[in-house]
């Protein structure tokens, strides 16, 4: 599903690199943890992924497609595969839930109807029946982060990029969005999830690649957060 | 769905940057004002050269009895001289470029100078002596006049050779700069409003950066993400386009048609329907203008 063949990524001319040669092949429903510290390219992975940055060297193929010789008018196409959650939800503060997530089918082009009905499936599954009509600071922090999830997993991408999405929230919440994201990998949605949350890689039990200033320097299937461990 | 989601997200846009978007639709008034002012200029320029230039004739007016020309040494012009003058014009080199000759009398001239001048108290001293008796001549292109006044001035009993284009050209000339000052006021409005564009964009897309994070995330297409923005920039614009229509289309009806036309009726003026003939190349401009501006701030602040 993403594939990165000795990718490398550079930002400004002389710099170390913010990936360095990183080869890695994660397959259709698979849920992948990728760790390592701030600054250590897990960012940067996501970005290429999503085609918000071109890989200086190397080859990165998303959903079947090289994304170096993408055009860019291609790249919206590629996005609607690809659900994105981040640490700071991103919701519209002047939107309703409902709106929030109904925003993301509008923008692409999706009839009324459809968007009628996907919507309040989207947000039960994600535990928010009943909540529509509240605006994201009326919500608890994991609250609104069911609703980004939820935006995000509302268009049924088989890609799912998790950027810290449990950074904000206390371990009990952050529980609970665990559970939530391997219920959507469990419909066969691939996860990539980076994180700093050792507790819950080492609970979780997935495949956990680790990342050290640009380098990959693990890759282990069923791992927890530190190799030394 | 989406022409509807279009729509709102315009109305959002215009209402939150109000001010600025006021500011756009005056400034293109403004300009486009200016733009259809040096239009219609040129138009009035235009018709009165085709109503006049058929009109005009060369006048050689032949000596009176009482002139102090060298040419009019002899005193008033004998039919001799008369005969001379015309036997010049019909010569072959000449003859080409002459449409019509006709013969005015001092009694005819007297006649058309009351008439003309009626009203006035000076008038009424004057007698056909102080007249002149002249040929006038219609060309075939008014433009060639110097090939028939080097044939007839100097001759004797001819006291003046006159174009009455020239006349016009100094009158030309006067309306031929305004046209250029209201084109160079136009182009300095013009920068303005594109700056002005430029940044009222700018501010819409900072002040929705937000959403359009959102919608780049999500995979809306550029067109998709960019056109509410263009919209709002052409829709201010195409109202300062109109409004710039409505301020000439009454500036013409009140200014011209009513008043110069019912003072100085004599001169064939713009009209209104000249004005409707401007209008489209106005808005259009004003639409060329708003996306010119939005293409180049939009692939900078909305890039995917």
């Amino acid at each position: 599903m993403i594939r990165f063949e000795n990718v490398t990524k550079v930002y400004a001319r002389g710099a170390r690199p913010a990936l360095d040669r990183v080869s890695l092949d994660v397959e259709r429903g698979e849920f992948v943890f990728l760790v390592g510290s701030s600054g250590s390219g897990k960012s940067t992975f996501l970005r290429l992924v999503l085609r918000e940055e071109r890989a200086s060297a190397g080859k990165v193929f998303v959903a079947g497609k090289e994304l170096g010789t993408l055009s860019s008018w291609k790249v919206p196409q590629l996005r609607r595969q690809i659900g994105a959650v981040f640490q700071d939800f991103r919701l519209l503060p002047n939107k309703t839930v409902f709106e929030n997530v109904a925003f993301a089918l509008q923008v692409i082009g999706k009839p009324r109807h459809h968007i009628l009905t996907t919507v309040p499936d989207t947000l039960e599954m994600v535990g928010l029946a009943g909540k529509e009509k509240r605006r994201p600071h009326e919500l608890s922090g994991g609250e609104q982060q069911r609703v980004a999830i939820a935006r995000a997993f509302v268009n049924r991408p088989p890609i799912l990029l998790c950027d810290e999405p449990t950074g904000n929230l206390d371990p009990t919440t952050s529980l609970g969005i665990m559970r939530l994201l391997d219920r959507i990998n469990r419909t066969g949605t691939t996860v990539v999830m980076a994180t700093h949350d050792d507790e819950i890689v080492d609970q979780m039990r997935k495949r956990v690649v680790e990342l050290s200033t640009g380098s990959m320097v693990r890759d282990q299937s069923r791992g927890v957060y530190g190799s030394d461990r | 769905m989406r022409l509807q989601f279009i729509l709102s997200e315009i109305g959002i846009g215009l209402r939150r940057n109000l001010s600025m978007t006021i500011s756009v639709i005056l400034v293109t008034f403004v300009s486009l004002t200016f733009v259809g002012s040096a239009a219609l200029l040129q138009m009035q320029i235009g018709k009165m050269k085709d109503d006049w230039y058929d009109k005009v004739e060369v006048s050689v007016f032949l000596c009176p009895s009482n002139s102090s020309e060298k040419t009019c040494a002899g005193g008033e012009v004998t039919e001799e001289q008369k005969q001379e003058i015309r036997d010049a014009l019909d010569a072959p080199e000449v003859k080409p470029y002459i449409q019509k000759i006709y013969f005015e009398t001092k009694e005819q001239a007297f006649a058309s100078f009351q008439r003309q001048f009626k009203d006035q108290f000076w008038a009424s001293a004057t007698t056909a002596d102080d007249m002149n008796s002249s040929f006038r001549i219609k060309l075939t292109d008014p433009e060639k006049y110097q090939v028939v006044s080097e044939v007839v001035t100097g001759k004797q009993g001819v006291e003046a050779v006159e174009d009455q284009r020239r006349l016009f050209d100094r009158l030309f000339l006067v309306l031929d700069r305004a046209t250029l000052l209201a084109g160079g006021l136009a182009a300095v409005m013009l920068v303005a409003a594109v700056l002005l564009i430029t940044t009222t964009i700018r501010l819409s897309a900072l002040s929705r950066r937000r959403e359009t994070g959102i919608m780049r995330l999500v995979g809306a297409s550029t067109m998709f993400i960019q056109l509410p923005f263009m919209l709002e920039g052409a829709i201010a614009a195409t109202i300062g386009s109109l409004l710039a229509v409505g301020g000439l289309w009454l500036g013409v009806e009140y200014l011209i048609t009513d008043w110069l036309g019912t003072s100085v009726g004599w001169i064939p003026y713009v009209t209104t329907a000249d004005v409707m003939t401007v209008a489209p190349f106005l808005i259009g401009a004003a639409i060329l203008l708003a996306a010119i501006s939005s293409l180049v701030t939009l692939s900078r602040y909305t890039k995917v």
